[in-house]
């Protein structure tokens, strides 16, 4: 017989052999080595087993000599999800990496638009989900220790010694777990000692159930025929389970391993790397298997062995124990204690990061006005509300084992945290697979469904006048009968589990489902739905969030050495300063490099908190059109469709302006055609007047003088002069327009073309007008036709002297570079042309002078023609004083291109 | 008792031939090179007859013919028109504005001078 405290220096050795490994591989992970073990797959999966509890250790042998082959279904929901269902867990690994997710809570707060409500209420519920199940294995660790404490293996024990025994049990695992989980200060790094030990405690608890269950079938049975033979006499192998029940329980335990807390810790926030999760779709069920293989021999064989009334649960303990093979008994019971030990550290880890992340440091971030900014360093902070937060979950698990009497089945209390949990799991796979789930919708399902949960599955777990009076178990709440805990609705006559499994997950799955439907979600919100439903689209994620500059790099400093530590926070600095291209300078708070560090404070405190300590820092969050447009690809889509709509409506109605622009061009120049025809037909008809009227007085008058008569014949002659001089400018202004004009361009020198026209304008000008020119500046070389443009320099001198009204008419002709152009500009003294004609003096027929001008009124629209063609600028430049008109040509030295751009 | 005409025309060689037709008849010839004030040159002279062109700088000839035909005093006036223009549409405004004879330019010497004749004629002693 093996002594009590023969068994407490066991486990102690035992403990201290844990940490020692735990420790070695922590100061291995920090000196980064040996991570062909620290993050192998095999570890990835030997730590998923934290599945496997003291529930399924002890209490799978119970379950089946007391239901028979239902226990498989807690084997069965998980390697379901495993080899079926792995793409989900893969889509919750990446998330989960994305996002630096912390806990479930973390993730469906951050998916709901970093909701603290939401974290809050999820935190409750998984404590409240999970105490049961830490009351079970304080119970489970607590009865083993007492097998070995009471010499008489079938009598109850006592009483006393059992409260006793689990409150040293309750302070004991308390310990351990404030010692593994939070004795670094690293409150984001991963736990990989706690991976390691858990890894260990896994392979223990296989190989001692194996071992026990070897024995049997070897030891005790005498080889498989006849253990085979023995269970088929047995009433275990009768077949008396009802399918609901069966359904329900392998739903629930699928859920379970999604939505547990501790689950989602190792599998998703422990994990290293997304394609552990191929290996252990298949190894993790293959050691489900290995776990069960032996529970049916060892249940049979127990039912045999044990007197009446032995607690079945306790067989894998017992049934050694009383074949005298007290080493194989002191294995089996570290197989347990491994079980109930892992448990309950990485559920109380995972808990208390959930209790600190989303309720005490929101609190304290309120409470403390100056929060992030407030001297004392946040992590000392973090750490004590995660011890507080361990010694308060252990405490309750304490509670309610008191409470529920320690004397119900291991899997009975196991299966209502199941339910508890497992209320999770429509606002987290409606959040990673569905971009209409909202807030309200969240809120909504999970208030109801664990309201329900409550109603039906836990407060009836402490039996009837405990929680609930028997009145309303008989008779319903408030004496309505359709609010009995166990027939809800009047739906009675089904087994409690299933009855409450259907009732709360189906209403909290449609409650979430319609308020969803009928709700808005925030922008934040859809920012992070859209993240999270197409993770794999774009993982990377489009910075978004923060607006620039409004942050100091140094208050985001101070902040990030609180919650990250000094050394951490300045690599991370300095890997963003790298990042952003600067050397031995902090990094510029750009959008980018805050929401990087948004995710790495996520890490540490929880996607909320994070967004609320840098929201303190930064100010208000932005979110832009933008990023909305980017990410939501549904609105993008939208947006993009209704902007095409937009376009093309525009272009429509463009078209149409174009349309009618055109139209109401094709008017003007109808009319003005018809203008045109009235002026040629003017402009023809007057010389033609003076012609005919003339020589009919030269042929039908008598006795005119000589004088008369020479007279008269010039009048003829300077009109014909007049009307061939119109039909030029008309013929030289038609082929101008139609750019049927063929120009001889050459290289030539601007001075000698102003010097041709000055000469020729002067001869032809009955007033003398006084020429000012520098002949140096006109020392240019352009590319152009020198004839043409002599008749437009020859135009405008022309006109100075014909309408200068200066008493002594002055033209100064200037000419200068100006960027690429030649500028040759021409002012006389007089009065100029008159404000209303100047932007009508290039127009045709635009005779702006008295009537004594001979011109048809075509010459500057010739010129402008000519210098559009020559590819320069003509105009008419008000200053003032006289008129001044100013020619641009491109400057041959600046382009010698233009030579190319010539061709016409 | 001379007759007398204004003229209101603004090509001078055209002025000159008109002057000179004018002229052999007895015409005492006051010519106007452009429509500024040409109404109240002619409401202050009283001519026996009055010739206008259409364009002129200043005011056209039908501006000059409107402000003629709302005075009063100058009833029964007779305004001989001539336009270079030479449109349809110009001889109907002219005729709605109420002008005695239009003609269009070039016009042959003889025209120009019984058309002058008809519209003064009974009129001037």
């Amino acid at each position: 017989m093996v002594s009590l405290n023969h068994l407490i220096v066991v486990c102690l050795v035992y403990v201290a052999g844990l940490f020692v490994v735990a420790f070695l591989a922590e100061r291995a992970a920090l000196r980064g080595r040996g991570s062909w073990l620290l993050r192998s797959p095999l570890v990835y999966t030997l730590s998923l087993s934290i599945y496997c509890t003291a529930w399924t250790f002890y209490g799978a042998v119970g379950y089946a000599a007391r239901s028979g082959l239902e226990y498989v279904t807690i084997y069965l929901g998980p390697s379901l999800v495993m080899i079926g269902w792995w793409w989900i867990l893969r889509r919750l690994v990446r998330i989960g990496r994305a996002q630096r997710v912390t806990s479930v809570a973390d993730l469906i707060s951050s998916r709901y638009g970093k909701s603290n409500l939401l974290a809050v209420m999820v935190t409750i519920m998984a404590v409240v989900g999970v105490t049961p199940y830490i009351a079970l294995q304080l119970q489970s660790v607590t009865v083993s220790v007492s097998i070995f404490a009471t010499p008489d293996l079938g009598a109850a024990q006592g009483e006393e010694l059992n409260q006793n025994a689990a409150f040293w049990v309750a302070a004991g695992l308390a310990i351990f777990t404030l010692l593994f989980g939070t004795r670094n200060l690293n409150a984001n790094e991963r736990h990989h000692g706690v991976v390691i030990a858990v890894a260990v405690e896994a392979v223990v608890k296989l190989v001692a159930l194996l071992a026990v269950g070897a024995f049997v079938v070897w030891g005790v049975a005498g080889g498989v025929p006849q253990i085979l033979a023995r269970i088929d006499a047995s009433p275990i192998s009768d077949w008396n389970t009802g399918g609901g029940r069966w359904t329900a329980i392998t739903f629930l335990s699928a859920a379970a391993l999604l939505c547990l807390p501790r689950m989602f810790q190792v599998m998703v926030v422990e994990n290293d790397d997304e394609r552990h999760l191929q290996i252990a779709s298949w190894a993790f069920p293959l050691y489900l298997m290995a776990m069960s293989l032996f529970v049916v021999p060892i249940a049979v064989i127990g039912l045999e062995l044990m007197p009446e009334g032995a607690n079945p649960d306790l067989f894998v303990l017992t049934v050694p124990l009383s074949l005298g093979q007290n080493g194989l008994a002191m294995l089996a019971f570290l197989g347990g204690f491994s079980s109930a030990t892992s448990m309950v550290i990485v559920a109380t880890l995972a808990l208390s990061t959930m209790m600190s992340n989303h309720i005490v440091m929101p609190l304290w971030l309120k409470l403390s006005d100056v929060g992030a900014q407030q001297s004392g360093d946040v992590r000392t902070v973090v750490i004590r509300a995660r011890r507080l937060s361990i010694m308060l979950i252990i405490a309750l698990g304490y509670f309610y084992y008191r409470a529920s009497g320690g004397s119900g089945a291991l899997a009975a209390i196991g299966l209502i945290s199941f339910g508890g949990v497992a209320q999770f799991l429509p606002s987290l796979m409606g959040g990673i697979f569905w971009r209409g789930a909202t807030r309200t919708g969240a809120v909504a399902g999970l208030s109801i469904g664990f309201i329900i949960w409550m109603y039906t599955m836990l407060l009836p777990s402490f039996g009837p006048d405990a929680a609930l009076s028997a009145a309303v178990f008989d008779n319903g709440l408030f004496g309505m009968a359709w609010l009995r805990p166990q027939a809800l609705f009047g739906l009675s006559g089904l087994d409690p589990t299933v009855h409450a499994v259907w009732w709360s997950l189906s209403i909290n799955a449609l409650v979430f489902f319609v308020v969803s439907i009928f709700s808005f979600p925030t922008p934040l919100e859809r920012l992070q739905g859209a993240q999270f439903v197409n993770v794999f689209d774009h993982s990377s994620g489009p910075a978004h969030g923060w607006a620039a500059s409004q942050g100091r790099t140094e208050d985001l400093m101070i902040m990030s050495q609180r919650i990250l530590g000094a050394d951490e926070a300045q690599a991370f600095f300095a890997a963003q300063a790298l990042k952003q291209g600067l050397v031995a300078e902090p990094p510029a708070p750009t959008p980018e490099f805050v929401q990087a560090l948004e995710r790495e404070l996520a890490a540490s405190v929880g996607a909320a908190t994070a967004n609320a300590m840098i929201g303190q820092i930064i100010g208000g969050q932005v979110i832009s059109v933008q990023d909305l447009m980017a990410v939501a690809d549904e609105s993008a889509q939208i947006l993009e469709y209704s902007s095409q709509l937009e376009t093309k409506s525009r272009q429509l109605s463009e078209t149409a302006q174009e349309l009618g622009h055109a139209n109401e061009k094709l008017m003007q120049l109808s009319l003005q055609k018809d203008n045109f025809l009235s002026q040629i037909s003017h402009e023809l008809r007057t010389p033609m007047t003076s012609i005919r009227s003339f020589s009919e007085i030269l042929r039908d008058m008598e006795g005119l003088t000589p004088a008369e008569k020479t007279r008269y014949a010039s009048i003829i002659h300077s009109e014909t002069i007049r009307l061939t001089r119109l039909l030029d400018d008309l013929l030289d202004l038609s082929v101008l327009e139609n750019g049927q004009v063929s120009l001889n361009a050459q290289r030539v020198n601007l001075y000698d073309v102003i010097e041709q026209a000055v000469t020729t304008a002067q001869a032809s000008s009955a007033r003398q007008l006084e020429i000012r020119r520098k002949a140096s500046a006109e020392e240019v070389m352009v590319y152009t036709d020198s004839d043409r443009l002599a008749q437009v320099f020859i135009n405008i001198v022309s006109n100075a002297a014909k309408y200068c009204d200066a008493l002594v008419p002055v033209l100064d002709i200037t000419v200068w570079r100006e960027e690429a152009n030649v500028v040759i500009a021409f002012r006389d003294n007089g009065s100029g042309v008159p404000v209303e004609g100047q932007n009508l003096v290039f127009e045709k027929f635009a005779r702006l002078g008295n009537g004594d001008a001979d011109g048809a009124g075509l010459g500057l629209a010739i010129c402008r023609e000519i210098i559009t063609r020559l590819g320069g600028q003509i105009s008419y430049v008000p200053d003032g004083g006289g008129a001044r008109f100013e020619v641009r040509l491109k400057d041959l030295q600046f382009d010698d291109e233009t030579k190319l751009n010539f061709a016409v | 008792m001379t007759k007398h005409v204004v003229l209101v025309e603004d090509e001078a060689n055209i002025a000159e031939a008109i002057r000179f037709l004018l002229g052999r008849e007895g015409w005492r010839v006051e010519t106007l090179a452009n429509g500024h004030n040409a109404a109240g040159v002619i409401r202050a002279a009283k001519p026996d007859l009055v010739i206008l062109d259409v364009m002129l700088p200043g005011k056209t000839g039908f501006e000059i013919l409107a402000e003629l035909r709302s005075d009063a005093s100058l009833a029964g006036m007779p305004v001989l028109m001539l336009t270079a223009r030479g449109q349809a549409r110009d001889r109907e405004m002219a005729l709605k504005a109420g002008v005695s004879r239009f003609m269009t330019k070039p016009f042959a010497n003889e025209e120009m001078m019984s058309a002058v004749r008809e519209l003064t004629a009974g009129r001037v002693s």
